[in-house]
């Protein structure tokens, strides 16, 4: 298409103007603002202002990762202006494309892709548009400072070729993106866009959101998870003042005050009489639990030959069963929201890592068109998956509706460890075959995952307060990583969807793909020790991708690898030192890790140490080294804090882990050196970083600990007790 | 029955009147005087997120009733530097890319901070010792760690 044919469809021409606030008559009067948010067109993404400066409207969220770096770098890489003239706006239903919820490292796989494909069609509309004006081919022209440049020096900058009015363009998945050796943005470490303000104190989270009118409330949560408030005594707190209002409705209570001050002390004092509740499990008896819960679904994802025969007629024969705990996510600030009814429309600011799905799910609950809500994003504490942020957003709502004026609600921090949604419990149970060389000859498995997939988490409030909502059961998406990477001569891997499980889940960090991952490495490892090979020449003698073997071998020779059959001989002393080495293939379709833990375990105290911790990672394309290597790291720091510390308790009624005396959280002794090798491959697409590495820790870790001791720990955390048991049990 | 305290916050003469004189230190700090560098993260004392120098000692903010601080130096986040003047540990925070989502920013460097000020030249060990108490959820601790050495080197 060349310049003339645009033009003459109107390519940047009157109309269309991206002035927020302004309706058009086509659209419906109910729309928040006339900005196109479709998936396929390029004002959808991108708006450039008549002083040059590039806004980008994306539908993921930075959630604390760096995203928002990486999203700025694809701008300014494409368009070729510089870093500082691009502005990133995040989840706002009213001014973002729906790219789907922030989750499974697909920020930049993703979303990160759609915006580098609206940016390269709008600069190649610029360069159009540039070539009819010089009244020159495009081909000779390029682009430079937000600016497009003729050979023969002339210039027009990019204020002035769309400077304040829309593209109108449909985005076109075939204009060209830079090749890797034009890049000069995209590949390097761009510094954080953020950081200078959050070292500052000036950064602005949502919970530091204030607007005109703004109360402040607090839910009062039953003490038992599903119990009813059947009376609420308001003179329980009639002496606080500012007080405003005591909520009620069903199981759900709330207050809101003047100060937050006066909105925790009424939280703190409002006496309700609750009904009884004790539909939990008894903790001792969770794995029980799991295996009697009826099975909703058996789901095959993988299956080559006759695994169960090959196994019967197997030299040696192997079965063990592991456990991966609940788990919170535990967000350093609990969650909050603020929220305003206005003129019969609802405004909700949270951080959501999917406001467009919260939006439909507000509508709902509150019955009211979904056009009349608008959920912003803001910044929040690091999410980990879906965790309280949404539930606060639904506090917030009910309380502004219940006084008719702005409410922010910020979570206590029992409130965080009690409510937020959590990891399901997850048992993996697998047996192989060995033929007499120790080759595997059958491989089965089954996994007793909670049912569901990635829709939305049902909100607390309007669960307790019978509201309408959806009754979904979203534990994330699980399955992946059941099925094996390796090149087994049988397989059979099926996971066994549950009716139930004990709390409301989602995902955390890693769904399912860090259970899977941590039972079929670690039992991986226990066939290598039977065929008494070195775990990486086992893992490598049955495994094709190239990709893969890289990881592997990199990551022997980053580690120093000693190739010998695990567990390590002769070791005197207290204390015991072992590496393990794990691998994956992230979904099977996606990034590749491979790393090796290095442990100290005491084997009188049953104290487990992670001393380093090695990772060699190819995920494609490199957007930012640094921001991957920082993820990296954050992965494997918090995996080793769920790995080896991180359990949640509970009674019959409720959780009893709500602080981080209970719930502890890792500390800086006890983190990890950590040695990061990226494999950058310019000329592929960009993969995710971040979750895949956390997916590798807890089977490196427990083959660890196998080869110092000989010992091997088959249930998260691997806590002294456990190591203590497993060892008078060897 | 409300009550003004009086204190001096970043170098300044504040005061804030309250109805309970026993509400933390940090809730004025965020609400009245609009300093949202120091953050709610447990209210409990146990993960550092509200952390502020009290007479220059790092101080639980969520812990000390704003009573308390009458007649007393507070320092927070923003008062500790600036852009223009950073501390030495926020320069360093910036160098090393020390934060992921930050929440737990504002401990890290004002806990940092109080180490290098009694402690100019801290071990890895002491650093970690000395921020034993501080959590961070996003995994930043080695980086954390790298930036106060970092600020000690170039203090
Ligand atoms: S908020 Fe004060 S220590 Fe956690
Ligand atoms: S950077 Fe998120 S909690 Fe530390």
């Amino acid at each position: 298409m060349d310049g003339m044919q645009m033009r003459r469809r109107g390519l940047f021409g009157a109309g269309g103007a991206l002035v927020v606030g302004f309706v058009l008559g086509a659209r419906p009067a109910a729309a928040w603002t006339d900005k196109p948010v479709a998936l396929d067109q390029v004002d959808s993404f991108l708006a450039i202002d008549a002083a040059g400066r590039v806004t980008a409207y994306v539908g993921k969220v930075d959630l604390g990762t760096g995203v928002r770096t990486g999203f700025t770098q694809i701008v300014a890489e494409e368009l070729d202006v510089p870093m500082a003239s691009v502005a990133v706006v995040e989840g706002d239903t009213a001014l973002t494309p729906d790219q789907g919820a922030t989750y499974g490292s697909l920020s930049i796989q993703v979303g990160g892709v759609q915006l580098r494909q609206a940016a390269a069609t709008a600069r190649r509309a610029l360069l159009a548009e540039a070539a009819s004006r010089f009244g020159l081919p495009p081909e000779g022209l390029r682009c430079e400072d937000a600016a497009v440049i003729a050979p023969d020096g002339r210039r027009l900058a990019f204020a002035t070729l769309v400077g304040g009015r829309a593209f109108s363009l449909a985005v076109d998945a075939n204009a060209p993106i830079k090749p890797p050796e034009a890049r000069r943005v995209v590949g390097r470490s761009a510094p954080r866009v953020d950081i200078p303000e959050k070292v500052f104190g000036r950064f602005r989270y949502v919970h530091d959101l204030k607007i005109p009118g703004m109360a402040h409330g607090r839910a009062v949560r039953p003490p038992a998870m599903g119990a009813i408030a059947e009376a609420v005594d308001e003179a329980s707190v009639a002496g606080i003042p500012g007080l405003l209002k005591v909520v009620h409705e069903r199981g759900f209570v709330g207050v809101v005050a003047e100060t937050e001050w006066a909105a925790i002390r009424a939280q703190r004092a409002l006496k309700v009489r609750w009904s009884a509740w004790a539909g939990l499990p008894e903790q001792a008896k969770l794995w029980e639990h799991v295996r009697a819960t009826p099975v909703a679904q058996r789901q095959v994802t993988s299956e080559t030959g006759d695994p169960a025969a090959a196994i019967r007629g197997a030299a040696k024969q192997l079965s063990a069963s592991y456990d991966f705990a609940i788990h919170t996510h535990g967000s350093m600030g609990p969650s909050c929201a603020v929220a305003e009814f206005r003129d019969g429309k609802l405004t909700s600011w949270s951080a959501s890592q999917a406001t467009h799905n919260l939006r439909k799910q507000l509508a709902m609950m509150l019955a009211m068109p979904v056009e009349q809500v608008r959920c912003v994003y803001l910044e929040g504490a690091g999410c980990y998956g879906r965790n309280g942020h949404e539930d606060a957003a639904v506090d917030a709502a009910l309380l502004a509706k219940a006084v008719g004026r702005p409410v922010r609600v910020q979570w206590m921090r029992h409130e965080e460890h009690g409510w937020d949604p959590k990891g399901p419990p997850t048992l993996i149970d697998l047996r192989a075959g060995l033929d007499a060389a120790g080759k595997v000859v059958g491989w089965e498995s089954e996994a007793f995952i909670a049912k569901g997939a990635g829709g939305n988490v049902d909100l607390v409030a309007a669960e307790l307060g019978g509201l309408p909502r959806e009754s979904l059961s979203s534990p994330g998406n699980i399955v992946h990583n059941l099925a094996q990477p390796y090149g087994f001569p049988a397989v059979r891997t099926t996971c066994l969807r549950l009716e139930s499980t004990p709390f409301r889940p989602s995902w955390i960090r890693t769904p399912g793909r860090m259970q899977n991952t941590f039972a079929g490495e670690a039992f991986l490892d226990e066939l290598a020790a039977a065929a008494g090979a070195d775990p990486i020449a086992y893992r490598l003698s049955v495994l094709e991708d190239p990709r893969g073997r890289e990881m592997l071998e990199r990551v022997a020779k980053l580690s120093g690898w000693q190739a010998r059959p695990s567990p390590v001989r002769d070791q005197g002393g207290e204390v015991l030192r072992g590496r393990g080495v794990s691998y994956v293939k992230y979904e099977l379709v996606r990034t590749y890790v491979a790393g090796v833990a290095e442990v100290e375990v005491n084997r009188r105290s049953g104290a487990i140490r992670v001393i380093r911790f090695f990772v060699t990672h190819d995920c494609g394309q490199i957007i930012n080294p640094d921001a991957v290597t920082a993820q990296i790291e954050g992965n494997i720091v918090a995996t080793v804090s769920r790995v080896l510390k991180e359990e949640l308790t509970f009674d019959r009624s409720a959780v009893t882990s709500l602080d981080w005396a209970s719930y502890p959280s890792i500390t800086f002794p006890e983190v990890p050196e950590i040695v990061v090798e990226l494999v950058d491959r310019p000329a592929e697409r960009p993969w995710g970083a971040g979750e895949p590495t956390a997916a590798i820790v807890p089977s490196a870790v427990t083959n660890a600990i196998f080869d110092a001791t000989g010992v091997r720990l088959r249930s998260v955390p691997f806590t002294p007790a456990k190591f203590l048991a497993a060892l008078q049990g060897t | 029955m409300s009550q003004t305290v009086t204190m001096t916050v970043n170098g300044r003469a504040a005061s804030v009147t309250v109805d309970d004189p026993e509400m933390p230190l940090l809730y004025a700090l965020r609400n009245d005087l609009g300093l949202t560098g120091p953050h709610f993260g447990c209210g409990l004392g146990q993960c550092g997120a509200c952390t502020v120098h009290l007479d220059g000692a790092a101080t639980r903010s969520c812990q000390l009733p704003v009573g308390a601080a009458e007649g007393r130096q507070v320092t927070t986040l923003e008062g500790l530097g600036t852009p223009e003047r950073p501390h030495p540990l926020q320069a360093a925070f910036i160098a090393e890319q020390a934060v992921q989502c930050g929440y737990c920013a504002n401990g890290m460097i004002m806990q940092g901070a109080a180490l290098l000020a009694a402690t100019p030249k801290p071990s890895a060990e002491q650093v970690k010792e000395a921020l034993v108490a501080n959590i961070c959820r996003c995994g930043t601790q080695p980086r954390v760690v790298r930036a106060v050495l970092r600020a000690a080197a170039n203090a």
